[in-house]
């Protein structure tokens, strides 16, 4: 009986798909938490896309100019004016971190626990930095340049709510994000996961790479549209 | 555990992946900093990111080792944001529109 359902089991494609839902057993063979990260990040794939979806409405209907991006997040660094330059260290910081984040899966499930918890220690830490570097540009905006959900001087009022909307709910995703990978990096290290196995941190890993996989759009469509 | 097995990539893989998603986001950057405009620049852009987004999702998250069962929960119901996003689309469109109209009337 157990090889015939081996058997069962390894068949993918559209038979399998017919097994895994007419068979009596559970669905999806994967742990629980997993399937529930899984059912969390679609919900929250819905939610970024009607505020990304809302962002295209406004800017579609809008009369006003809106402001020229590339300008409004531009930095002097030792005097040569580059344009954008913070969203781009942001975007690779956010990119290491999720290769940071992949390889500390994969050695989790090795289990090296050792190398596993360095890893999510370092993932943290760039994820930390990513929400610090955030919190310099909205600084910046608010009280250098003027925006204001309300309005701003450069452009269509729109433009502050969008921004602060978009990236302050992302920022609170990466900052949900350091808290977790700190919490689990400090367990991995004690060894709590010797035992029950390392599954945890493939789960962290799912949502990590999903607000890196969040900010690739908002990065094309907010900063480079 | 069968889920175990399913781990065991080489640490390689990842670092190309990673390098490769660096190379594709200094090019959507690039698009940026020469100031590409019009259908060329918002086709790069989107170019990029379909293939950066593609890979998280296929080599990181590791969906291309998932079973269709949850590959189908996954990227089934987000057909209903395309047409979201085609409606609103539309929408803007005619809003827009009609708020020119008004200011020439």
């Amino acid at each position: 009986m157990t090889t015939h359902k081996k058997q069962e089991e390894q068949v993918d494609g559209w038979q399998g798909v017919v097994n895994d839902w007419s068979a009596e057993k559970e669905n999806f063979n994967m742990p629980w938490g997993k399937l529930m990260m899984w059912i969390f990040l679609l919900s929250d794939t819905f939610i970024f896309s009607i505020f990304l979806t809302g962002y295209m409405n406004v800017r579609l209907s809008n009369v006003a100019l809106w402001p020229n991006v590339s300008e409004v997040f531009s930095l002097t660094i030792a005097g040569q004016h580059i344009p954008l330059i913070l969203i781009a260290i942001m975007t690779f910081i956010l990119i290491t971190s999720s290769g940071t984040m992949a390889m500390a899966v994969n050695f989790a499930y090795r289990g090296d626990r050792q190398k596993a918890a360095l890893l999510l220690a370092i993932t943290a830490f760039l994820g930390l930095s990513f929400v610090g570097m955030q919190a310099f540009e909205w600084t910046k905006l608010i009280v250098e340049e003027g925006i204001r959900p309300w309005g701003n001087p450069v452009g269509a009022p729109q433009f502050g709510a969008i921004f602060f909307m978009i990236t302050g709910f992302h920022g609170l995703h990466v900052s949900a994000g350091v808290i977790l990978l700190a919490v689990i990096a400090k367990r991995v290290r004690q060894g709590r996961y010797d035992k029950q196995g390392f599954q945890i941190v493939e789960i962290v890993g799912l949502y990590w790479h999903f607000v890196d996989l969040v900010w690739v759009f908002i990065f094309a469509f907010f900063y480079l549209w | 555990m069968k889920q175990e097995v399913d781990q065991q990539h080489p640490i390689s893989m990842y670092l190309k992946v990673w390098l490769l998603l660096f190379v594709l986001s200094s090019f959507s950057y690039m698009v940026d900093y020469f100031q590409f405009q019009g259908i060329l620049r918002w086709s790069l852009i989107l170019v990029f990111m379909f293939v950066k987004a593609a890979l998280i999702l296929i080599v990181f998250m590791h969906v291309k080792w998932e079973r269709l069962a949850m590959k189908l929960v996954i990227f089934l119901p987000p057909i209903a944001i395309v047409v979201l996003i085609s409606l609103m689309y539309v929408e803007g469109d005619y809003i827009h529109f009609n708020r020119l109209a008004s200011f020439i009337n």
